[in-house]
């Protein structure tokens, strides 16, 4: 998680969550054991990764290019698998 | 200030829901809870209850209908028996956990198999964890006065829980009793328009069972049931007002001829009649024998049961159910725990009766009282089946 966790006297009446959208606070990169990596030289920026990862965690450059936020990014190596240039590896983290 | 009446249980706990103002029902038949429901379903039809019916398909979805209802802030009653209640359970708990203050009546029926309609806990045992708080109901007019204190104190904004009464099935559901019936004006004094602490609002939006993982998970139990334990003080608020508005007194545990007791009787539900009645008799004879009546089931009344109990050298318990490959019936496990760090402590009976159905009649207790003496020698964990055939 994002912030600090709660104490048990802090969790709101029936685990209410009161405030929108922090679910985004929740840092799923921790999941990861393999990362995604691009090879430019293969990548012809179609954008198949962007549309097929499904955390919406593949961001664009200025430049057209693809990377993955490592903030969200589980590693489920959709991207690679989808690629059709074969632009993307999976590599291991340590 | 009421009017004293004689009417089926059944009917005077529907009565009950239709003066509490109740907002949303949702319910599906089963024997023997349908009386109850079936003169709600009429009440609203009729136009005497401004209310929502709501016929579903499904028990599973009878207290899905009523969490919903609840958590946009209506005041939502439903009631099941037995197998209803296994397919509610999955929403039981998280009725609990969303401190959602529903009410229930559960008209309690004996669980399949074999199959059987008639009256023991063993639906009761099922959901005994899930968090509601639980009230045994010993007659009548305590179902009637029950919905009453149950809509009180779940909306109570302290407390913020459904709450359950049990009802013994057909011993109470089907039986006509007096009933002393109170004025609608004092129960609108008791009973104030439900105010909520969260509720769906599409202007103000919050998220309601959101998932947990393992590092907050923990917490929220922890904040669950200290949540149920902290309930304790506002129950006996309500029914002290409660007994000043009607002369009607509840308490967590109720002793009867108990002082000086050698033997004392422990009961939950409608079995505290015929007991007292058996105690009377025994006691007219010179036999040193009481009675003591649980009526708060959760939060379990430690203190309380501990204070009636320890002074006894023999308690036999009625248990309604059987806990499969445990030690006895489930209300003697929790007996024994309470009296546990008792340095003189009782030796607790315990007797699995009653079930589905089968009647318990004065002579019964009176054997019990007698077989308990040779049972108290064989040590804490005795148990029987009381009347079992060979």
């Amino acid at each position: 998680m994002g912030k600090d966790l709660l104490g048990w006297r802090e969790i709101k009446v029936g685990c209410v969550i009161t405030e929108a959208g922090n679910a985004a606070e929740y840092r799923t990169g921790d999941w990861r054991s393999d990362r995604p990596l691009w090879d430019k030289e293969k990548c012809i920026k179609c954008g198949i990764c962007y549309i097929y990862c499904p955390e919406a965690a593949v961001v664009e450059d200025e430049e057209g290019y693809f990377s993955a936020d490592l903030y969200y990014c589980k590693g489920c190596g959709i991207c690679a698998a989808e690629c059709w240039t074969g632009a993307i590896s999976m590599v291991e983290e340590h | 200030m009421g009017k004293r009446v004689g009417m089926e249980v059944s009917i005077a706990a529907a009565e009950a829901v239709k003066q509490a103002n109740a907002d949303v029902i949702a319910a599906y038949p089963i024997t023997p809870q349908t009386h109850i429901v079936e003169h709600l379903s009429e009440l609203v039809a009729d136009g005497e209850l401004d209310a929502e019916f709501v016929p579903v398909e499904s028990e599973h979805s009878a207290m899905s209908v009523c969490v919903g209802a609840s958590a946009a802030g209506a005041r939502a009653f439903t009631c099941t028996s037995s197998q209803g209640l296994i397919l509610m359970s999955e929403i039981v708990y998280i009725t609990a956990s969303l401190r959602l203050p529903v009410v229930m009546i559960l008209a309690n029926r004996s669980l399949s198999g074999p199959l059987s309609i008639w009256n023991d806990h063993s639906d009761a045992m099922l959901i005994r964890d899930c968090g509601w708080i639980q009230v045994f109901a010993c007659n009548g007019q305590e179902v009637y006065d029950g919905v009453f204190h149950a809509f009180r104190v779940a909306e109570d904004q302290r407390v913020l829980l459904p709450v359950m009464i049990h009802m013994d099935g057909f011993i109470l559901t089907h039986v006509i009793e007096s009933i002393e019936l109170v004025d609608q004006e004092a129960v609108d004094r008791y009973l104030p328009p439900r105010q909520s602490l969260y509720r769906l609002d599409p202007d103000e939006p919050v998220t309601m069972g959101a998932y947990a993982l393992p590092n907050n998970y923990t917490e929220t139990q922890m904040a669950q049931n200290e949540a149920l334990k902290a309930s304790y003080g506002p129950i006996l608020e309500a029914w002290k007002e409660w007994g000043d508005l009607t002369g009607r007194h509840y308490a967590p545990v109720e002793t009867f001829m108990a002082e000086d007791a050698e033997v004392l009787l422990l009961t939950m539900g409608a079995l505290g009649e015929t007991a007292s009645v058996a105690v009377e008799e025994m006691r007219a004879k010179g036999r040193p024998v009481g009675l003591v009546k649980l009526r708060l089931w959760r939060p379990f009344p430690f203190e309380e049961v501990r204070k009636a109990l320890s002074g006894a050298k023999i308690v036999v318990v009625l248990d309604r159910a059987v806990s499969f490959g445990g030690p006895g019936g489930p209300v003697a496990s929790e007996i024994r725990s309470a009296l546990y760090r008792e340095a003189r402590r009782p030796a607790v009976v315990d007797f699995i009766v009653g079930i589905a159905g089968r009647d318990v009649a004065i002579t019964d207790y009176k054997r019990m009282v007698e077989r308990a003496y040779q049972l108290a020698e064989k040590g804490p964990e005795a148990y029987e089946l009381y009347g079992v055939r060979e």
